[in-house]
Parts: structure tokens; sequence; C-alpha cells
């Protein structure tokens, strides 16, 4: 394997446990020598990576914003209708608050909690765009189509990621009866029926 | 060189028009020392060697004809004749034809009027017409509503000096189309940072996010050759209205088509998912200079 190869590799499991103890524990609560320690490298060699708690906390952002506009640009270049398109990215966003809910905490819990680790770097959409331009990308297409209303950007986002961040909020909370699955075909034609063509 | 042995015969007939470009070119300052390296045979309002009546019979001497308006093959004729025939007599003998403007060469604003007979006189929109063929070889395309006039001696002055013309596929010169209006406008660094223009006529802002310019996806050298040497649409605050393109005119000029927030249509061969990542840095960031006003004039 290739020094560089490598590098990115340890790269990314810095950013993986990072996420994980973040998450879980807290932004501040959780120091660069707990990361080092349960990767089981030196304090150094995380700063030779990162050379702040901030720039990781920034990069992090970046990489789940990356890995779920992944997903949803996979949505985008599909035949689907605007319809199924909103169940799909439902369903990704619910899988991936079970499967790997560290991702979306660490949206809800730690960048949208902790405004003052981000303010120098990550301003406005800079640390979210992979995400976010996804998001316009299914916008444009569905109204384009004809089978979305024509509006405000950000009225037809937060209604959509607002409700979905919701959501999974309350899961986070133990407060929803029922698993996250359940909710997916209701919350997709509720969304779809609030922001469809007339 | 230019030489003054022989000077081309330059033939200016009109068809369907609204003699937009035939006025514009006489704005040119130097109009008439490029014409001087032409034998004017007939044009529509200079003088010249041959009236119209010698024109319509078709026996005037021609090597370069210009083409003003848009064509029809029936039905619309000059002293009894249909021009489309009287086109094909002067065509046939030009070694250039010069199609000056939109109309002439995509079809324009007058085939608003009957879309399926109204076309340019070599291509209708974008498709080639039945001339295509027969004319391609000495054919040049000036689009724009109307023709810049220093397009026109640029094309003009490359024949006299018998110089190549280097075009595109849809015969414009590269020279003069390979750039978009939107390079050279005064307003790139609001566009850069997605500064939005808040009407019209103002020195500040970009007109492309609201106001419907569409310099950044138009053909054309305005913002680079000024307009009466001294500005553009964009320049004084007036959208870009595609006026170069062959889907001119469409509607909703002074207004943007947005899909919630995003232009409908894209700054010319740039992919939307780049566009739209770039803007959504630039406008996470507040830069103040751009918030105030470029000049405080004395009250």
């Amino acid at each position: 394997m290739k020094i560089a190869d490598k590098k990115a590799l340890k790269r990314e499991s810095i950013i993986q446990t990072a996420l994980q103890l973040f998450s879980s524990n807290g932004f501040h609560k959780t120091t660069i020598p707990d990361i080092a320690a349960k990767l089981h490298i030196s304090v150094g060699n995380v700063y030779n990576y990162f050379s702040s708690k901030n720039i990781l906390a920034q990069e992090i952002i970046k990489y789940t914003s990356e890995a779920l506009g992944e997903k949803i640009q996979v949505v985008n270049m599909s035949d689907a209708s605007a319809e199924e398109k909103i169940h799909e990215i439902v369903m990704i966003y619910f899988t991936m608050s079970k499967e790997k809910p560290e991702m979306i905490e660490y949206f809800l819990r730690v960048y949208l909690s902790n405004r003052d680790v981000f303010t120098d770097g990550c301003d406005g959409m800079v640390c979210v765009s992979g995400f976010i331009t996804e998001i316009m990308i299914f916008f444009d297409d569905a109204v384009s189509s004809g089978e979305l209303r024509n509006q405000d950007f950000f009225s037809a986002f937060g209604l959509f990621m607002g409700y979905l961040g919701g959501m999974v909020f309350l899961k986070g909370e133990d407060v929803l009866p029922k698993e996250i699955e359940f909710y997916i075909d209701d919350i997709s034609r509720n969304i779809y029926n609030a922001l469809k063509a007339e | 060189m230019i030489t003054e042995s022989y000077k081309p015969k330059l033939l200016w007939l009109q068809s369907i028009t609204c003699n937009g470009n035939t006025h514009s070119f006489l704005n040119h300052p130097n109009l008439f020392s490029i014409l001087s390296h032409f034998e004017i045979m007939h044009h529509p309002v200079l003088e010249g060697a041959y009236t119209m009546d010698d024109v319509i019979k078709g026996t005037v001497a021609c090597d370069v004809l210009i083409v003003e308006g848009s064509f029809t093959e029936t039905k619309f004729l000059k002293a009894g004749v249909e021009v489309s025939s009287l086109m094909k007599i002067y065509a046939d003998k030009a070694k250039h034809i010069i199609s000056a403007g939109t109309c002439a060469t995509f079809g324009g604003i007058f085939k608003q009027k009957d879309p399926e007979n109204i076309s340019g006189f070599c291509f209708d929109l974008e498709e080639k017409t039945s001339r295509y063929v027969q004319y391609a070889s000495k054919l040049i395309s000036l689009p724009g509503c109307p023709v810049h006039p220093k397009w026109l001696s640029y094309v003009l002055l490359m024949i006299a000096n018998n110089t190549k013309i280097n075009i595109d596929n849809l015969h414009r010169p590269v020279e003069l189309y390979g750039y978009t209006v939107h390079t050279g406008c005064t307003r790139n660094e609001y566009f850069e940072w997605k500064i939005d223009a808040k009407n019209f006529g103002l020195k500040e802002g970009c007109l492309f996010y609201e106001q419907g310019c569409q310099g950044p996806y138009t053909r054309g050298s305005c913002n680079k050759i000024l307009w009466n040497d001294t500005s553009s649409k964009t320049r004084v605050g007036t959208p870009c209205f595609g006026c170069t393109e062959p889907n001119y005119p469409q509607e909703s000029l002074f207004r943007t088509k947005t899909n919630m927030g995003i232009p409908a249509k894209m700054p010319l061969g740039i992919p939307r998912r780049a566009y739209l990542i770039l803007t959504g840095v630039a406008k996470s960031f507040k830069i103040k200079r751009f918030s105030e006003k470029l000049l405080e004039y004395d009250k």
C-alpha cells in the first residue's frame, strides 16, 4: 500500500473515532488524548493529521455531509419520480440514523449546538455543501419536471430537512414509540403532499 | 494587406426586417473608412451604384452579400418579386455571404409571427435550412439584435484583407462569439460572490440572479467591444437579453427563471453541481465592500 493511501486510511480512522466520541460524549467532554487512546496512537500523531480539535470537528462535518450527499446523488441520478425520490431520501436519512447514528447525531448535537467551533472555517454552507448541493439538485429537477411547486429554496428545505432532523432528534431522545423505519412511508407522503405542485 | 486595385462589390439586401442592423452599422465611428474598401452596389439607406430596380433585374454584380432580416420562401415580395428568389440570385453570385443580425441568422423576432415558415437564411434556430449546403462555404453568421457595428466591420475588413475568418459550428466568428457576454462585465465581482442587483440601473450587484441577465450563457463580445465605444447593457444595469442566441427572443426578459431559487439555466458549460457548490460557499460569506455603494455622489 502506498504511503499516501495509508495516510488517507489513518486520517479516516481518526475522523470516524472522533465522530463516535464527539457524538456520544459531547464535543467539549472529548479530548484529543481520548481519541488517541481509543485508536492506540500517540496524541502527537493525531495532531499530525489535524492541527486542532476545532479543525478536526470541521473536517468531520464535511465528511458526514459528503457521505450523505453521495447517497442522495445516486438518487438524483436515477429516473425515479420526485415522490419516489423523496421516499428514497427519507429512507437514506432514517437508515443512516439507525445504522450510523453518530453521523446524524453529530450534525444535530455537535454541529448545531457548538456554533463557536464552526464559525471560523465552516461559515454558512461551506462545510455542509456536499449535502446541501444534492438537495438543491433534487429540488431543481423536481420543479423543472413540474412535480413540485416552485417556491423559495429555504421554505422547502426547512420543511423537508427540519422534519427529518426533528424525527431523528426525537429518536435520539428515546421518545419515539416505534422504530424509525415505521415512519418512513407516512413522512415521505407528508413531505410530498406539502411540496407537490398544485 | 488591403489593396486598392480591386474593391469587392458589396450588396446589402433586406428581407423581413426592422432595419435595426442597417441603423446599427450607421453608428460605426469609422463607417465610411470601412466602406471605402468596397464598391457599394446597393444599400437600403446609403448611396449605391444601382437602384433597387436594377437589383430586382438580377444583373448587379456582387462579391459580398449582406443579408438582413428573417426569411420565408413565399409571400414576401419586393416590387412584385419574391425576396427569397432575389436572394438566391445574389447568394449564388457572392463570394461571401454575411447574415447580419439574429433574424437573418436564426429567424429572430420575426420568426415569432410564423414559426413554421419563417427562419434565418441558412439556419432555422440551430437547424440548417435547405440553403445551408449550397452556401455554407461562404457563410458568416453575425447574430445580434442588432448586430454590433464593429462585429460587422471586423468581418468586412477581414474580407477586404482576404484573411481567413475562424468560425464555429454556426458559422459565427470565434474572435467575436468565442466569449460570453459575461466576459468583461463590470459586475463580475458581484457574480463571483453571488450578490444580487436590487433593481435595474444600479452600479452594484449582479443581474443574473433575479433580473433575468442571460450574459453568462450568451455568446457575444458586448462587454469586450463596447457599444458606441462606451458601455453595454449589463454595465448600465440592464440584463443581457441573449439577443445573439439561436432561441432569441425568450420570454420574461427582466426576470430570472428559478427553480426553488436555483437559476434554471446555468452559465455556459458549467455543470450544475459544480455551480451550486461554488454558489453555496460564496454565499456563506458576507463581504462588507459588496454591501456598500460603489460611489457616493455629492447632493
